[in-house]
């Protein structure tokens, strides 16, 4: 009964699912080379120094990167206090209240500058803020950062808004409870933990971007003491050593390359496995 | 009494309506601004070359004259690298984690995946020019040199960062969401397409073939679209491996430079007006060609699937 290729065809069956296998390793492969390269290269730098002592002057041995660790920390403080109640808010709008033809302008917009190379944002904020300035400053940095932020957060806070039964609502507004309140005590707090999801990966995404901070946070070799001045970040100074032809600055930049891919994929993780049963397949 | 507590609520909807309206639209007013900022800035180089500025290939602060075209090229030239060894790969990962993966190793893997889109650009970008480019130097580009050495572009002498090394970080860069969203679209081809072909005897593969990707073909090519949206911009990564030279070489194996990494690579190293302006003269040129290009994917995305597939971040 068999046909006379049937044999052919399974042998092709298992086939692809060979090679279709072996795509999934090669796609693998990257993140856990990478891995292993950054530990095997920068744990052995990492010590109690590189976490409390700012840069040594180029030749002498030691020093840390304390400075640009608080530095990215404050960009993206800095980063958060802007994007974070824009995009929320605007989630807000597009899920509780715009029409069809202005939620789709927005999307639209949105998706836009999801879009927009993150060096292109440095050199916007540029000039809107570092000539006008007369120099680079933490508060470029962090708002270049927040801008970027706004669409992630403004289309992930929309999506868990949606989420919400349209019955949590309607309960709501039957007791009388206006409707800005229904939202912000009912919905927003049912979809808060999607909500703060989607803030945490839009900061880890942030956290380590370099392009936009090139010319806007500039980096520092010790610390800011004002928001006017040039900042160091973590992102920046692993590219600004690991351009440089020491030895010793390859070394630091491999451990703070470390540390900076521990702390992305660590809130990526907790998030993801946090999230997961709740909204699974859904986000 | 009644009437004051309605116009209290009425007056509280009202101003929370337009401080939500007021923080949707400055996604317009943002994507305003970088038209706006980047036009303003370019303004000198635009009066002085004009059109010219797009096909010159010169590229010399001493003189003062500036061209796009080697880093026009560079950009499309990588990109168009990067999606030729992503996409088979992305493509048949999408298949393997909808259709043909034991059902326990999906999840992990699209976990593995996200985490691989999590890396920060300057992390690929030294890990290439630390660990995969000199392993490329030793192993990889020798043979490829030997066996194509009658094609033009593997000619010329390999120093290590180069076109092909950019192009391989890019396809590292671009796998994840290629990958992520021709899943998205493979999970939205519905059931009774894999039904049918089962009924007619095939095989798992040529349901996948046949019924599945056939269906799914306009949705993956708007995968990819936004997987090049991608490529043209990405920065650092590229600027790591590239090697940074104002040229375009049609070989695989020379140093050169986009749009990205140039601006990158140049920015602050720049002197005179003409030389800023002619930087961001090239952001604007690298705006344009993304936001055509996005919004080709958006479009090729929203007519395939209605609005439930949306593009991860």
């Amino acid at each position: 009964m068999t046909a006379p290729n049937h044999k052919w065809r399974q042998f092709k069956d298992v086939l692809m699912q060979i090679i279709t296998f072996i795509c999934a390793v090669l796609v693998i492969a990257p993140l856990v080379l990478v891995f292993y390269h950054l530990v095997k290269l920068g744990f052995g730098s990492l010590n109690l120094d590189f976490f409390t002592h700012v840069p040594k002057a180029l030749g002498e041995k030691g020093g840390g990167m304390a400075n640009a660790i608080v530095g990215t920390f404050i960009l993206i403080g800095e980063a958060a206090i802007v994007g974070v109640p824009i995009g929320v808010l605007g989630g807000i709008y597009l899920s509780e209240y715009g029409g069809s033809k202005m939620n789709w302008g927005i999307r639209f917009a949105a998706d836009i500058l999801n879009g927009v190379p993150s060096i292109t944002w440095g050199v916007v904020v540029y000039g809107l803020m570092v000539i006008p300035m007369h120099g680079s400053s933490a508060l470029a940095g962090g708002v270049v950062l927040g801008m970027m932020m706004i669409p992630l957060v403004m289309r992930t806070s929309e999506e868990v808004l949606q989420l919400v039964p349209p019955g949590y609502r309607e309960a709501s507004l039957a007791l009388g409870i206006s409707k800005w309140r229904t939202i912000l005590q009912i919905v927003v707090r049912t979809a808060l933990k999607g909500i703060i999801t989607g803030v945490l990966l839009a900061l880890a995404r942030v956290a380590g971007e370099t392009a936009p901070l090139l010319f806007t946070a500039f980096g520092n070799l010790g610390w800011a003491h004002s928001l006017k001045e040039p900042i160091a970040a973590m992102p920046l100074l692993i590219y600004n050593y690991a351009t440089s032809p020491y030895e010793d600055w390859h070394r630091q930049a491999w451990a703070g390359a470390l540390v900076l891919l521990l702390l992305v994929l660590f809130v990526n993780i907790v998030v993801r496995v946090m999230t997961r049963d709740r909204f699974k397949n859904k986000i | 009494m009644m009437e004051q507590k309605t116009a209290g609520i009425q007056f509280g909807d009202r101003i929370f309506k337009w401080l939500t309206l007021l923080m949707a639209i400055t996604v317009f007013v943002l994507v305003g601004l970088i038209g706006y900022e980047l036009f303003v800035g370019s303004k000198p180089a635009i009066h002085k070359f004009g059109w010219h500025f797009l096909i010159s290939s010169d590229w010399d602060p001493t003189n003062d004259v500036y061209g796009a075209l080697p880093f026009i090229l560079g950009t499309l030239v990588s990109s168009f690298i990067g999606l030729i060894i992503a996409v088979p790969i992305s493509v048949a990962t999408a298949v393997y984690l909808t259709e043909l993966a034991p059902l326990w190793l999906r999840q992990p893997l699209v976990m593995f995946i996200e985490l691989l889109a999590a890396i920060p650009s300057v992390i690929l970008g030294f890990w290439g020019l630390f660990v995969m480019v000199p392993w490329l130097h030793k192993y990889l580009f020798p043979p490829l040199r030997s066996t194509f050495e009658f094609l033009p572009v593997f000619k010329g002498t390999d120093y290590g960062p180069c076109m092909l090394a950019a192009g391989i970080i890019l396809a590292i860069m671009i796998v994840p969401i290629i990958t992520s969203i021709s899943r998205e679209i493979l999970r939205s081809v519905p059931p009774i397409q894999r039904e049918a072909a089962y009924a007619l005897g095939a095989t798992r593969w040529e349901v996948t073939r046949i019924a599945v990707l056939s269906y799914a073909k306009k949705g993956i090519f708007g995968a990819v679209i936004l997987g090049l949206g991608r490529a043209l911009g990405e920065t650092m990564a590229v600027t790591m491996v590239i090697g940074n030279a104002p040229q375009f070489v049609p070989s695989l194996f020379q140093p050169g430079s986009t749009l990205a990494s140039w601006i990158a690579n140049q920015f602050t190293e720049a002197i005179g007006d003409l030389f800023y302006s002619s930087l961001f003269e090239l952001g604007l040129v690298l705006l344009g060609v993304t936001v055509l290009v996005n919004i080709l994917a958006q479009l090729m995305l929203k007519t395939f699937a209605g609005p439930s597939v949306k593009p991860q971040h």
